[in-house]
């Protein structure tokens, strides 16, 4: 896929509004106000980046294990039912990333829940489920965290 | 441990604030909650570390950083925190963390991710990020992504379903 031609405005808030969005009642008025344009010129560039995919949501980016549990699961998956597995595993309301990736295990995804039990279960459930080991890989320690994605 | 009201709250802004001019009423009125107290817990929630960031959240892919490699190495229990801080510091290293070796299926217990437009590009700053870390020699992988089947914020309040 090539990259997506952005508007100058919709480049800007991609790349200038991943932290502090304004905590005011009217925070797009603010982040309008700050790049020179209207509340609604705002509103609108979001709408359109989130129909295009670009943004996944204006949201939180919440730190690993304050709000909940999470891990990082992997599976070695046969080539010939890797589209069903990961099916299977996307199907979890719990799973929020799942990737192919080149390597014997194949298949890597994270499940966040609000209990390290739910957690558990999920994993579980998937072994149960596919008949295949699935190895996880918990969060010992954070050298970085998302802090967002500079464009440049 | 998080009070009731403000897990009720992480999980909602977790899933992405309406696109509308007053957010933060629009979450609250979903919450049972005033707009003030959502902004009064929300700047509480981020003072303590709880919400790391509030704002766009974007998707690599769409954006054309389609050359996506989890790095890991398998580095002496010793070392790991030295070289997860300085891989940190790097500004083309994403996300860094120190993560259980399962042997003998997965010897590695540091991960970073970088993500990249060219898969070249990627793959010399994987070189340079080795070299800055002193992890040359120890044993390494890199896993590109091949296929993305799920990308989505995190859900901190997923219904528990009959199986």
């Amino acid at each position: 896929m090539t990259a997506l031609a952005l508007a100058p405005l919709e480049r800007r808030l991609v790349d200038e509004c991943q932290r502090d969005l304004p905590l005011e009642p009217r925070p797009f008025a603010a982040l309008a106000a700050r790049l020179g344009v209207e509340e609604e010129d705002v509103l609108e560039g979001l709408r359109r980046l989130s129909e295009l995919g670009v943004v996944s949501r204006v949201g939180a980016v919440v730190a690993p294990h304050r709000a909940g549990w999470s891990t990082l699961a992997a599976m070695q998956v046969p080539a010939e039912i890797l589209p069903a597995v990961a099916e299977f595993v996307s199907g979890f309301e719990e799973v929020n990333h799942n990737y192919e990736r080149e390597h014997r295990l194949n298949l890597w995804f994270v499940v966040t829940a609000p209990s390290a039990w739910r957690v558990d279960q999920v994993l579980r459930e998937i072994e149960y489920r596919t008949g295949l080991a699935v190895i996880d890989l918990p969060l010992v320690e954070a050298f970085r965290l998302d802090l967002g994605f500079p464009l440049s | 441990m998080l009070a009731e009201a403000d897990r009720a709250l992480v999980a909602a802004v977790a899933r992405g604030l309406p696109l509308v001019m007053r957010p933060y009423a629009a979450l609250g009125a979903e919450l049972g909650m005033a707009e003030g107290e959502v902004l009064e817990r929300l700047r509480r929630l981020l003072s303590t570390g709880v919400i790391k960031r509030l704002g766009v959240v974007v998707r690599h892919h769409e954006l054309g950083y389609v050359a996506n490699a989890m790095v890991v190495w398998d580095v002496p229990d010793g070392q790991v925190a030295a070289a997860g801080a300085r891989l940190g510091a790097l500004d083309w290293v994403t996300l860094c963390y120190r993560r259980p070796r399962r042997p003998p299926v997965w010897p590695y217990n540091l991960f970073c991710m970088v993500h990249g437009r060219d898969r070249r590009v990627v793959l010399a700053q994987i070189e340079q990020a080795t070299a800055a870390a002193n992890l040359q020699g120890l044993p390494r992988a890199v896993l590109f992504s091949r296929r993305r089947f799920k990308q989505r914020g995190a859900r901190y309040d997923a219904p528990l379903l009959p199986c």
